[in-house]
């Protein structure tokens, strides 16, 4: 850095000083704009009886005070019930998609990390269900997955492993199809951060390792596994919350109306609100699912980075 | 205005989010000067639904006729034609920020609803006589416009209606004719259907909540039972409405539908059975034929008989009254102009052009069914129109008992598909709940 001339004007000084600012500004406003004002905009409409009534008008919205967050959270009526079922249904969906994708993505990230011949097909191959427009891929699982024309069934039967007339899209497999599809999306990613996180662990620890006659798996327990941490810190998070706003995949997959087993939580808030014209109860529901991510990602983060801090 | 416009925003930003719906509503239109303004130089904004079996398809039917309008009254008409899964949300964003086109088509079920929200322009007296007097509508479609006892907020456009078609040649085979109640359809599907040739009695749209709805009341008012009481409070698990659900469901339960078409939901696919010979008959409104013709049959391949009612039941109801309704955007600038529109595409002409592409029925008293060359087919839909339908309940919260029940049926049909025939205290405990929630959450 070059000594500052002492002989700059002081309003030069002041220019300097708002630079930055004016800088970022834009980034702010748009930021105000596009999340923070609708945000909430969307709290408030939370707190008034927003239905077809109003939605002309709303500025004469009579005022609810808590009475839709009371119907939301009034386990015993069946509005509340359906919300705490689809609340569960959604927590399952996320466990069991984001541990085996993580696992998935692991797994394929230790064995492509090593130099063999094909690597680089392989890894374009496993990423091309990350790279594909996301509906395009959902439609050709929602062919893939009709009972009397669907590839899976007729796969099934020619194995003999079913008698291919297995309904994949309704009752209780609507909820397992649906892991499935959000699985295939989501592993390629947990695979591309991985891998990218192994290529700055250093080769000459593992190399230390084997001449004290660590195993594969002592290595990847000792000294993989901990390199990760910070990558997986973030991803499992990342996974976390896009797994549990999930919309896309039951909604192109089932419409707007998804059967009971594979109603996700984001489905049923746009069922509430666009289905049944019902925007204040919807967004009373999107302010609770908000409270709940925030509260899960501020005591993820806190219990994480503690440890790492002690480690 | 200020207040409108971050709400607006947001639900245009919500709705496109969502609903993967592109460009928000244009507003109305700019040349027009006042409100009063009919004449040259005015231009109006038109959404229309998706009729015919493409949007392009539509705009090629609707182009020339629009030209025509201009001729006549120097009234230019900037259309749009909208999908159906969009024409909802977009109808809602263009509610909640006031910036909506001119003149836009409905689903006439939605008309209390849209009603409801006070963005669309009542009909009145002097409005109605702008566009030629509420006595040229066909009576029973007239009804749909909005709810009893209020000026409607929209005019039928095209009326349909349901029927039962049946395939001649399968059931001169069987040694059958057309059934006359719903027992005798009923023992007719049985006997048609051999599922080791993969051909069934009954074609079913078992995944769309809205065909389970409309057979939901369809079959309800066949046993007397209306789905809300006169104080237009939810009553959906009275006897009759229990057994009309009972009714349709039994045709899975009793294995006379493919189970395959528990998840058909998307349209074409129960008459693409029917048209393919998979199903011997199809329960469908009148607008089928045309996916019938494009899957290759011939009009004189099928008839079409009323939709039967169990023997000694209480209505002979066959249809509700189905179709597309028109309305005005009430904060239009142009609404002399609109209603001269509305009164074009409500003219006995136009009406006889609209319905041969659309395959409607015609909306106007006095006017010749032309959307099928069978004569015979063409009377039988004029005739259940004029005097088998009920408009589907009038209440502002319509929309939600169609999803409410339609959803609780569907399950229940997909239950019955996959092997266990619902009883009447499941499908009455379904309906409790779907009745429980129209109270919560409203």
């Amino acid at each position: 850095m070059a000594a500052h001339p002492t002989t700059r004007r002081a309003g030069g000084r002041h220019a300097r000083r708002l630079t930055p600012y004016l800088l970022i500004a834009p980034a702010i406003v748009l930021e105000l704009l596009i999340h923070i004002i609708p945000m909430l905009v969307g709290v408030w409409m939370s707190f008034v009886q927003l239905t077809q009534y109003y939605i002309a008008n709303w500025s004469s919205a009579p005022w609810q005070g808590l009475s839709a967050y009371k119907v939301a959270l009034n386990f015993s009526s069946p509005v509340g019930d359906s919300l705490l079922h689809s609340f569960k249904i959604t927590c399952l969906y996320t466990v069991v998609v984001v541990a085996i994708s993580w696992f998935f993505g692991m797994s394929a990230a230790l064995v492509l990390h090593r130099k063999f011949r094909g690597r680089g097909l392989f890894r374009t191959l496993f990423l091309v269900p990350y790279a594909m427009p996301i509906y395009a891929g959902i439609m050709t699982w929602n062919f893939m997955l009709q009972r009397d024309n669907g590839l899976v069934n007729h796969v099934l039967k020619s194995l003999g492993i079913t008698d291919g007339q297995t309904f994949w899209l309704i009752g209780g497999n609507a909820f397992w199809s649906m892991v499935v599809i959000a699985i295939w999306r989501t592993w390629p990613f947990a695979f591309l951060m991985l891998l990218a996180g192994l290529q700055n662990i250093p080769e000459d620890v593992y190399d230390a390792a084997a001449v004290d006659g660590a195993g594969i798996w002592r290595q990847i327990r000792y000294i993989t596994l901990p390199a990760l941490r910070p990558v997986n810190l973030v991803l499992v998070l990342m996974m976390f919350l896009w797994t549990f706003n999930d919309f896309n995949t039951p909604f192109v997959l089932f419409g707007a109306q998804p059967p009971t087993s594979a109603d996700l939580v984001s489905v049923h808030i746009y069922g509430a609100s666009f289905v049944n014209w019902n925007f204040g109860f919807g967004s009373a529901m999107s302010v609770l699912l908000l409270l709940f991510l925030l509260v899960v990602t501020g005591a993820y983060l806190l219990i994480f980075n503690r440890r790492s801090r002690r480690a | 205005m200020k207040t409108r416009l971050i709400p607006a925003i947001v639900v245009v930003a919500a709705i496109a989010g969502t609903a993967g719906c592109g460009s928000s509503s244009s507003s109305g239109s700019s040349a027009g000067s006042s409100g009063g303004s009919s004449g040259s130089g005015t231009t109006l904004t038109y959404w229309a639904s998706n009729q015919g079996a493409t949007i392009q398809d539509d705009v090629k039917v609707l182009t020339p006729e629009l030209e025509k309008f201009q001729k006549e009254t120097g009234i230019k008409v900037k259309l749009q034609v909208i999908g159906w899964p969009d024409l909802l949300n977009k109808i809602l964003a263009a509610t909640s920020s006031g910036q909506g086109p001119d003149v836009v088509n409905i689903g006439n079920t939605w008309a209390p609803s849209l009603q409801a929200t006070g963005a669309f322009m009542p009909f009145d007296a002097s409005a109605l006589s702008a566009i030629g007097g509420k006595d040229k509508f066909v009576a029973a479609s007239y009804a749909t416009g909005g709810v009893k006892g209020q000026d409607p907020t929209s005019v039928p456009l095209y009326a349909l209606a349901y029927g039962l078609y049946y395939n001649k040649k399968m059931f001169a085979d069987a040694g059958l004719q057309p059934p006359t109640t719903w027992q005798e359809l009923q023992a007719d599907a049985k006997k048609l259907t051999n599922p080791s040739t993969g051909t069934y009695g009954m074609a079913m749209e078992g995944g769309s909540y809205t065909e389970s709805v409309h057979f939901a009341f369809i079959f309800g008012q066949q046993q007397g039972a209306d789905p809300f009481n006169a104080q237009g409070q939810p009553d959906f698990t009275s006897p009759g409405m229990v057994a009309g659900v009972k009714q349709y469901v039994d045709l899975m339960s009793d294995k006379v539908v493919n189970p395959s078409s528990v998840q058909y939901k998307n349209g074409p696919e129960a008459p693409g059975d029917f048209a393919n010979g998979k199903a011997a008959m199809l329960m469908s409104q009148n607008n089928a034929d045309n996916t019938l013709v494009a899957d290759g049959m011939k009009t004189s391949e099928y008839g079409v008989v009323p939709i039967p009612a169990p023997t000694g039941a209480a209505q002979n109801t066959a249809s509700f009254v189905a179709g597309i309704n028109i309305s005005i955007f009430k904060n239009s600038k142009n609404k002399a102009a609109a209603l001269k529109f509305v009164n074009f595409m409500t003219s006995p002409a136009e009406q006889q052009i609209f319905d041969v592409p659309f395959a409607a029925l015609p909306v106007i008293s006095g006017v010749t069914p032309n959307f099928t060359t069978n004569t015979q087919e063409a009377q039988t839909f004029q005739q259940i129109l004029a005097t088998r339908s009920v408009p589907l309940p009038l209440v502002a919260n319509e929309s939600e008992f169609e999803t409410n029940v339609g959803n609780a049926v569907n399950q229940l049909i997909a239950q019955a598909a996959t092997g266990s025939a619902p009883t009447s205290a499941q499908i009455k405990a379904a309906l409790q709940q779907a009745q429980d929630k129209m109270a919560a959450a409203g």
